[in-house]
C-alpha cells in the first residue's frame, strides 16, 4: 500500500540521518589524534605513557574501526566509559536525563500556551494596532535570550517576591510540588523565548485560515468567531504547527543547555558543559549522539504520524 | 503605521552599528582598565551607565561588546552564505538524487543547533572566537540553503529559463545571470534576520563561556558577571540585556520590513 | 414593511482609505420571494451579501441599515448576529472546493450547522444528517456522511453545502454563484436541488450571479449592480426586452440561454419535497477531485 511504502521511506531516511548524525559527531571529536591521551595526562606527558594509553583506549586502531565500534556500542547499549573518571557513561548520562526531559517537555507545553492565544490574536487582528502590538510582543520575546529571561524571573519571583526557588532540582518520585515548582521558572524562561517564536507561525497559519474559504462556511452556519478557531482552525492549522514544533525541538534542547546553568540545575547540558569543559569526548560524544537521535527520531515520528492520521496526505504521492 | 517597523529596524541597527565602529577607535574609558575603588557605581558623571564589579565603564564594555557581535554576526553570515546559498541553488537547479542529498543533509543539519556545534568544537579544539564564530555559521548554513532552494525553484518555473536553456546557454550562466539576480533580495532579507539570530547565540555561547576568552568584553560574558551580583547591582543585568534584545530585534525588524518591501504581498501571510 | 430583509442605502468601504465597494444600495425580499443580483466582478455583489450575514472583514466600514424583520442588523454584536447566521439566514457560496473543513468528515460537518442552535450531540442527529443530505439528492448518504471532502466530487459538496444551508429551515438563503464553479452539466442539476429545496422550506433568497442566463432559472426579478450601485432593478422577462441601463444592454446581449432550460421559474419548482429525478447523479461518483485540498496552490 501506498501509505505503508511512505512510512517505510520516511524510516529509511531516518536510519540514514542517524548514521550520517554519528559519523559527523564522531569525526568532529575524533580527527586530531592525541586529544584524548592530552586531556588525561597533560600536553608534556612522557611519549611511552602516552603511547602505552592509546594502546589501552584503542587509540592506536584505525579511525573507522574505532567507528564501527563506538556505534556496535550505541546499538547495543554500551555508551562507553569516562576518560576521566573511568565510570560508565550511561551512569552518568541516565540520573540528569530525568531533568532535562522535565525541562523541555514543560518548556514546549507551556511555549504552546503562550504561542497559541498570542499568534491567534495577532491574526485575528492583523488590520488593527491590538493586532500589531501583539506581533511586536513575541517580536520582542524572540529578541530576549532565553538566560536573560531566566535571570530577570528569578530576579523576581526568587529575590523580591519569594515564591519560587531561585535554582536547584527535586525529582519528581521524590517530592512531586517541589519537582514542579522548581521547573516553574526554568520552563517559563524557555517558553518565553520559544513560545514567542513559535507565536509567529501561529499568526502565520491562522491569517490562513481567516481567509479559507471553509471557515467562511463556518462562520456562516453559526460559529462565532473564536469557537469556530479552536473548532475548526485549530485542527487544520495544527499540521503546519505540530511540523514547526518538531523542528523547534532542537533549539529547545540547547536553550535547555543554557538554562540548567542559569538555574544550576543538574540537567544533560550541565553534564555536557562539564565534560566540554574537562574534554571527556567520550560523554561529550554521547550525550550529543542521544540529544540529536532524540530530535531526528521525535521528527520522524511527527511526520510519520502525518501519514497515519491526516486524511488528506493519505493517498498523496509525495509529502511537503 | 505601516513605516514603523522599518524605521525601528534601521535605528536600531544604525546605532549599533555606529557604537562598534566608533569603539573601533574610541571609548570613553579602556573597557578592560579595572578601578577598584569605583566598583558598582550607579549610573551618572563619569561613568554615564555605572561601573561594574571590577569598577570598569559599563558604557565602554557595552561598546567593546557591540565590536565583538557585529564581528561573529559578519563572520558566521559570511560562512553560512558562501556554503548554504551554492548548496540551495544547486538543490533548486537539479532533479533526483543531488537535489534529494541536499535537501536531507540540510533537514539533518536543523538537528544541530549553534550551541550543540559550539560545544562539540569546544570539546575538540578547545573553546575560542573562531569555534564559536565557526559554530553559530554551521548551524546557520541550513537556513540560507532553504531560502536559496526555495527562490531558485521559483525562478527555474519561469518561462525565460526555459527559453534560455533551449538556446544552450550553461547552467553556470543560468545561475549567475537569471537565478542569483533574483534571489539576491530574499537573501538580504535573510542575512538580516540571520543576523540577530547569531547575535543572540553569540549571547549565550559567551555566557556559557564557549566562545570568547573571560577577558574580551561581551554582551553575553557581563552577563555572567551580572548575574554574580544580581541580588546588590540588578541594573548591571539590565544593560548588557538591553543591548542585546535592541540589537536582535533591531536586525529582525528590518529583515521583516525589507521582505514587506520586497514583496506586498507576503505582508499578510508572513 | 413586511419584508424579510430591507436593506436600506447601505455602503461599504474598506480600510484607511476608505476603498468603496458598495455605494449607497437598496432593496428589499418578501417572505419566500427570490431576488438575483447580477453584476461583473467587483461590482460589490459578495460584498452585499457578506455585509448582510455579518461576515465582512475587520477593516470594513458598514453604513446604511439592513433591516431584518424590521430590526436593524448593522452594527450588531457578533454574538446577536451568530445566533441569526445558519438558522434563519443561511449562505451557499461560490467555491465547493474549498468551501468545507477538509479534515473533518461532511456528516459531522452538516451536523453542526444544525446541532449549534439547538440542544442536541452529533450522536443524535446522524438521521437527520443523512435525511438532509437525501433531500439534496446524495444518493449515498451514508458513504458521502462518512467522507472527507477531498473523497467527494465538487456537484456532491455543494449538495453537502446546500444541504448545511437548509438545515434549519431559514427564511432567507443567500446564494453567492453557487453554481459558477461547476461543469456545466452539474450547474443545471444543482440548480434544480437548490430550487427545490428553496421551495420546500419556502425560504426567500438572494442569488447572486454575474450569468443572467443561471439567474433567470432561479428568480423572476433581477436587480443589476455595476460599480458598487444598483442600477436598474425589474422581472427579467422584462428586462430582456427593454434594458434602461447601458450595462444592462451588454449583459442581456452576453447571456446565453440554453434552449432546453426552461427560462423563467422552472416547472418543477411545485414539485414534491424529497423527491430525486433519476438524472441528479449523472455525474461520475467519486469523479477524482481537481483540487487536492484547499490552501495550496493559491
Amino acid at each position: 500500500m501506498a501509505i505503508t511504502r511512505q512510512i517505510l521511506g520516511r524510516l529509511t531516511t531516518l536510519v540514514a540521518s542517524l548514521l550520517v548524525a554519528s559519523a559527523g559527531i564522531f569525526v568532529a571529536l575524533n580527527a586530531l589524534p592525541g586529544d584524548a591521551t592530552a586531556a588525561i595526562l597533560g600536553t608534556n606527558a612522557d611519549p611511552a605513557a602516552i603511547s602505552q594509553l592509546r594502546a589501552h583506549l584503542g587509540l592506536d586502531r584505525p579511525l573507522w574501526v574505532r567507528y564501527l565500534s563506538w556505534l556496535h556500542g550505541l546499538v547495543t547499549g554500551n555508551l562507553g566509559t569516562s576518560l576521566l573518571s573511568g565510570d560508565p557513561v550511561a551512569s552518568l548520562i541516565w540520573p540528569r536525563f530525568g531533568v532535562t526531559l522535565s525541562l523541555v517537555t514543560l518548556g514546549m507545553v507551556l511555549s504552546v500556551v503562550v504561542a497559541m492565544p498570542l499568534g491567534m490574536y495577532a491574526a485575528v487582528h492583523r488590520r488593527r494596532a491590538r493586532g500589531f502590538i501583539a506581533a511586536t510582543l513575541s517580536q520582542l520575546g524572540m529578541a530576549v535570550p532565553a538566560f536573560v529571561a531566566g535571570i530577570v524571573l528569578v530576579l523576581v519571583f526568587a529575590v523580591y517576591l519569594r515564591w519560587l526557588p531561585a535554582g536547584g532540582y527535586t525529582d519528581l518520585q521524590r517530592d512531586p510540588l517541589e519537582w514542579f515548582r522548581h521547573l516553574i521558572l526554568p520552563s517559563v524562561s524557555l517558553a518565553l523565548v520559544n513560545g514567542s517564536l513559535l507565536a509567529r507561525y501561529v499568526r502565520a497559519a491562522f491569517v490562513e485560515v481567516l481567509t479559507e474559504d471553509w471557515f467562511r462556511t463556518a462562520r456562516a452556519i453559526g460559529w462565532r468567531l473564536w469557537p469556530a478557531l479552536w473548532r475548526h482552525g485549530v485542527r487544520n492549522a495544527a499540521t503546519s504547527l505540530i511540523t514547526v514544533l518538531g523542528l523547534q525541538l532542537a533549539t529547545v534542547f540547547v536553550g535547555a543547555v543554557v538554562i540548567e546553568q542559569v538555574f544550576a540545575m543538574p540537567g544533560l547540558g550541565s553534564l555536557l558543559l562539564d565534560e566540554v569543559g574537562k574534554r571527556d569526548l567520550v560523554v561529550v560524544q554521547a550525550v550529543v549522539m542521544l540529544m540529536v537521535a532524540l530530535v531526528l527520531i521525535v521528527n520522524a515520528l511527527v511526520d510519520v504520524g502525518y501519514l497515519a492520521l491526516d486524511p488528506r496526505l493519505r493517498g498523496r504521492r509525495e509529502m511537503r | 503605521m505601516r513605516r514603523v517597523p522599518l524605521i525601528f529596524g534601521l535605528v536600531a541597527v544604525g546605532f549599533v552599528v555606529v557604537a562598534a565602529l566608533l569603539a573601533l577607535v574610541w571609548t570613553p574609558y579602556d573597557p578592560a582598565v579595572i578601578d577598584p575603588v569605583h566598583r558598582l557605581g550607579g549610573p551618572g558623571w563619569p561613568h554615564v551607565l555605572g561601573t561594574d564589579t571590577f569598577g570598569r565603564d559599563i558604557a565602554s564594555r557595552l561598546m567593546a561588546g557591540s565590536r565583538t557581535c557585529l564581528l561573529v554576526g559578519i563572520v558566521a553570515v559570511a560562512f553560512a552564505s558562501a556554503f548554504g546559498i551554492p548548496l540551495g541553488m544547486l538543490a533548486g537547479m537539479t532533479h533526483g538524487v543531488v537535489s534529494r542529498v541536499v535537501l536531507r543533509a540540510t533537514d539533518l543539519l536543523y538537528a544541530f543547533p549553534a550551541i550543540l556545534v559550539a560545544m562539540l568544537l569546544a570539546a575538540a579544539f578547545g573553546g575560542s572566537s573562531l569555534t564559536g564564530t565557526l559554530a553559530i555559521g554551521i548551524a546557520t548554513v541550513p537556513v540560507f540553503t532553504r531560502v536559496a532552494r526555495a527562490g531558485t525553484l521559483s525562478v527555474m518555473s519561469q518561462d525565460y529559463i526555459w527559453a534560455a536553456r533551449g538556446s544552450g546557454i550553461s547552467w553556470a550562466s543560468i545561475a549567475v545571470r537569471h537565478v542569483w539576480p533574483n534571489i539576491a533580495p530574499l537573501i538580504g532579507v535573510q542575512a538580516s534576520v540571520s543576523f540577530g539570530m547569531a547575535i543572540l547565540a553569540e549571547a549565550s555561547l559567551s555566557y556559557l563561556g564557549l566562545a570568547t576568552p573571560p577577558t574580551t568584553p561581551t554582551w553575553g560574558r557581563m552577563l555572567y558577571d551580572a548575574q554574580a551580583q544580581l541580588f546588590n547591582a540588578p541594573l548591571l543585568t539590565l544593560w548588557p540585556a538591553a543591548a542585546i534584545v535592541v540589537a536582535v530585534m533591531g536586525f529582525n525588524v528590518l529583515g521583516d520590513a525589507l521582505r514587506d518591501l520586497l514583496d506586498p504581498r507576503l505582508r499578510e501571510v508572513s | 414593511m413586511t419584508g424579510v430583509l430591507e436593506v436600506d442605502d447601505l455602503s461599504v468601504d474598506f480600510g484607511r482609505r476608505r476603498l468603496p465597494a458598495v455605494r449607497g444600495i437598496s432593496f428589499s425580499l418578501a417572505p419566500g420571494e427570490r431576488l438575483g443580483l447580477i453584476g461583473e466582478s467587483g461590482s460589490g455583489k459578495s460584498v452585499t451579501a457578506l455585509s448582510i450575514m455579518g461576515l465582512l472583514p475587520e477593516n470594513a466600514r458598514v453604513r446604511g441599515q439592513l433591516r431584518w424583520r424590521g430590526e436593524n442588523l448593522v452594527g450588531r454584536p457578533d454574538a446577536v448576529l451568530s445566533r441569526l447566521r445558519g438558522r434563519d439566514l443561511a449562505m451557499v457560496f461560490q467555491e465547493p472546493m474549498t468551501a468545507l473543513d477538509p479534515t473533518m468528515r461532511v456528516g459531522r460537518q452538516v451536523a453542526e450547522s444544525y446541532i449549534l442552535h439547538r440542544d442536541a450531540s452529533s450522536g443524535q442527529v446522524r438521521g437527520t444528517v443523512l435525511e438532509a443530505l437525501g433531500r439534496v439528492g446524495i444518493e449515498d448518504p451514508q458513504r458521502i456522511a462518512d467522507a472527507y471532502p477531498h473523497q467527494l466530487s465538487g456537484g456532491q459538496r455543494q449538495r453537502a453545502l446546500i444541504a448545511m444551508a437548509l438545515m434549519n429551515r431559514p427564511s432567507l438563503v443567500i446564494c453567492d454563484e453557487p453554481t459558477t464553479a461547476l461543469d456545466v452539466t452539474v450547474q443545471a442539476t444543482v440548480l434544480r436541488v437548490l430550487n427545490r429545496q428553496l421551495a420546500s422550506v419556502q425560504a426567500a433568497c438572494l442569488f447572486i450571479s454575474h450569468d443572467l442566463a443561471v439567474v433567470a432559472q432561479v428568480c423572476e426579478r433581477v436587480a443589476v449592480m455595476w460599480r458598487g450601485r444598483i442600477v436598474e432593478t425589474g422581472r427579467i422577462v422584462d428586462i430582456l426586452e427593454r434594458p434602461r441601463h447601458p450595462y444592462t444592454a451588454t449583459l442581456v446581449a452576453a447571456a446565453r440561454f440554453d434552449p432546453s432550460e426552461p427560462r423563467a421559474v422552472p416547472a418543477d419548482l411545485d414539485a414534491e419535497p424529497g423527491a430525486v429525478p433519476d438524472d441528479l447523479d449523472a455525474e461520475p461518483e467519486g469523479a477524482p477531485p481537481t483540487r487536492p485540498y484547499g490552501g495550496e496552490g493559491r
